[in-house]
């Protein structure tokens, strides 16, 4: 057993976060292995093939902001700045015990922060394609998947061999199955539940080590909604608005924007960012011939704004709005982030067309705009 | 029964008493320091003329809408205003609302919000840009207009407030017509206010707010809206209303 190093600030956090903190320890001191990554993009089944357990550091919390600004611009996107901020204060214990962190090139903040970021902690940066459009784009990306794979296995001193992927790509099917179980639930009139717990129960869920217990913790939430709902139970109002919340990655505006929505008389019923039920709806071929080229298959398929053209995100949108029967469309675009706030148009195109009411909201991680949000949102939902 | 509407905006406290469909009693203070205040004050004024809790329904609107503590219903200043004007004006048309600490347009079809646009946390093209700035012309609001109708093209560039009032204050150490920066000030809300608009343009527009009994204002937004602007002396009431209206 390794002994490691807590953070120099350590005595002065909080318990949880020691809590956190001495989780992670004990399970890096016994020999397990931790990945850091940012990404929907990010092949998670080659870390399940080579026992090392990933996790999401995405930045949700304006708490490291300041410190991150004293390296990063001010007007760059808060979940790029919450990001590093956690790496650069030590505060975040994921990021601090993690082996190495696994970037990519979704867009231009995130790829010149990776720099700056493999100064603290090692950083490998996948290079992701422009477009799925170009007939060599999925061999652009296969390599990619296969390079992250070689040096993940010279790394490790491991083989990475089909048969480990294969049983990865069918446990992360599965997984993805009981997410679209759990969104399905929404689609009931009332919805089975408040979005935000959704919200919650998923963003929780990437704190388990390995995709077992990831998945075990995934499926409680979907038995006890299942088991709630047969008992009759209605925790969300019939007369709530049924808002499709899209754009940026929203974990991090689970309280500004989605406990707003859902306490001025709406109810999230699909939450379409790329964590959603778009991209969990992607299945990994389990049975094909060649496990990592239907591997990278899947992941070069999402639809993120920063592909040019993207064509596919909208349409689903589109889909969502029939399946979950939505009464209006709200898209949270985080500061700065330029492909989406641009791409906003599309979709209120979309929208205008299919008689759907729109509304853009540009906002971050702080409190500043806590009340002009709230009297926008509460504004719309009156509106429907 | 009475329907009262309370607006508590981030300057100004409105009322508004309706009765069998007709405004029968405004109320206008200042908001001050305490929103829970001026709500107290709005309900004891109203309760000394018989308007009291057993005859009554209240509805809040307004940044201070949940201080209202005797409040039956709480409803946005957004679609306060959409019903408001509907009652005001009768007719399909964009709300400008230009308010304290934000500026609304709401368009309006058939009584209905269609569509609503605010400014977000910068304070250009509001009420609270023309505070600042007559305060340090050291005029009333009254007086800058009467001023700007005399003055002559000058642009102030900044759109942020606080770079705005360093450009003001540059130009009165140059001596330039106090007219000239009036003109100045009153086209910057102007223009601002007509950008935020152009997401709901429409072909006749309504302004509610305090600025409703500006002259010199209605007619500078007619013309850059290169559309009629109308507004009645009540339509600084027109958040009340429309709540009052909400009950």
């Amino acid at each position: 057993m390794e002994t490691l190093e807590l953070p120099k600030s350590f005595d002065e956090f909080v318990d949880a976060r020691k809590a956190g903190f001495l989780k992670v320890k004990e399970y890096v001191e016994n020999d397990g292995h931790l990945v850091g990554m940012f990404c929907s993009y990010t092949p998670l089944e080659l870390f399940d093939a080579a026992g090392v357990s990933v996790v999401g550091l995405c930045g949700t919390s304006n708490e490291p902001i300041a410190d991150a600004e004293k390296v990063l611009p001010k007007n760059l996107c808060p979940l790029i700045k919450s990001s590093y901020g956690f790496a650069y204060t030590e505060k975040c214990p994921y990021t601090y015990f993690c082996d190495f962190i696994v970037g990519e090139t979704t867009c231009d903040g995130k790829k010149k922060m990776f720099e700056l970021l493999n100064d603290i902690k090692e950083t490998y940066v996948l290079h992701l394609p422009q477009s799925q459009k170009r007939d060599y784009a999925k061999e652009i990306w296969y390599q990619e998947v296969k390079l992250l794979k070689e040096y993940m296995e010279e790394k490790y001193g491991i083989e990475i061999t089909d048969e480990k992927l294969r049983e990865a790509a069918h446990k992360r099917n599965e997984m993805r199955k009981t997410q679209m179980e759990l969104y399905a639930l929404q689609g009931a009139v009332p919805p089975a539940m408040k979005a935000t717990e959704v919200m919650s129960t998923l963003a929780q869920g990437m704190f388990n080590f390995g995709v077992d217990a990831q998945h075990a913790s995934y499926k409680a939430k979907l038995d006890a909604a299942k088991e709630a709902l047969a008992n009759g139970a209605k925790p969300v109002d019939e007369n709530a608005k049924r808002i499709l919340l899209t754009g940026c990655p929203s974990t991090g505006v689970i309280q500004k924007v989605g406990m707003t929505i859902e306490n001025n008389g709406g109810v999230i019923v699909c939450l379409d960012d790329c964590g959603g039920e778009r991209t969990q709806k992607m299945l990994v071929d389990e049975n094909a011939d060649d496990i990592l080229r239907a591997i990278s298959d899947r992941y070069l398929e999402i639809h993120c704004s920063v592909m040019t053209t993207n064509e596919g995100r909208v349409a689903n949108t589109k889909e969502m709005c029939q399946k979950y029967k939505v009464d209006g469309v709200i898209e949270m675009v985080l500061q700065a982030c330029h492909t989406f706030n641009v791409e906003a148009t599309l979709m209120q195109n979309m929208c205008d067309d299919e008689g759907i009411p729109y509304m853009k909201l540009e906002t971050d991680y702080s409190t500043t705009d806590s009340g002009q949000i709230e009297t926008r949102l509460a504004a719309f939902i009156e509106m429907l | 029964m009475y329907q009262v509407g309370i607006d508590i905006g981030s300057s100004a406290a409105k009322a508004a008493v309706i009765k069998d469909n007709e405004v029968i009693r405004t109320l206008l203070l200042d908001t001050g320091f305490s929103s829970r205040k001026v709500a107290d004050t709005i309900y004891t004024t109203l309760e000394a003329e018989g308007i009291t809790k057993e005859n009554t329904t209240y509805v809040a609107t307004g940044y201070g809408r949940i201080s209202v503590p005797y409040a039956d219903h709480i409803v946005t200043e957004i679609t306060c205003h959409g019903k408001g004007s509907h009652f005001l004006f009768g007719e399909n048309g964009t709300v400008i609302d230009i308010g304290g600490q934000d500026t609304k347009g709401i368009s309006l079809k058939n009584g209905r919000v269609m569509k609503f646009v605010m400014n977000d946390k910068c304070s250009a093209g509001t009420g609270k840009f023309l505070e600042i700035m007559t305060n340090r012309l050291g005029v009333t609001p009254e007086e800058l207009s009467a001023l700007a109708r005399k003055g002559s093209e000058i642009t102030i560039s900044s759109m942020c407030t606080v770079f705005a009032e360093s450009e003001v204050i540059s130009l009165i150490g140059k001596e330039t017509p106090r007219e000239d920066i009036a003109f100045g000030v009153v086209e910057s809300v102007v223009n601002k206010v007509v950008s935020l608009l152009a997401q709901v343009p429409n072909d006749k527009y309504f302004l509610t707010g305090g600025l409703c009994e500006d002259d010199y204002m209605i007619e500078r937004l007619s013309k850059a809206l290169n559309a009629p602007v109308t507004t009645t002396p009540l339509a600084r009431y027109a958040g009340a209303i429309g709540a009052a209206l909400a009950c």
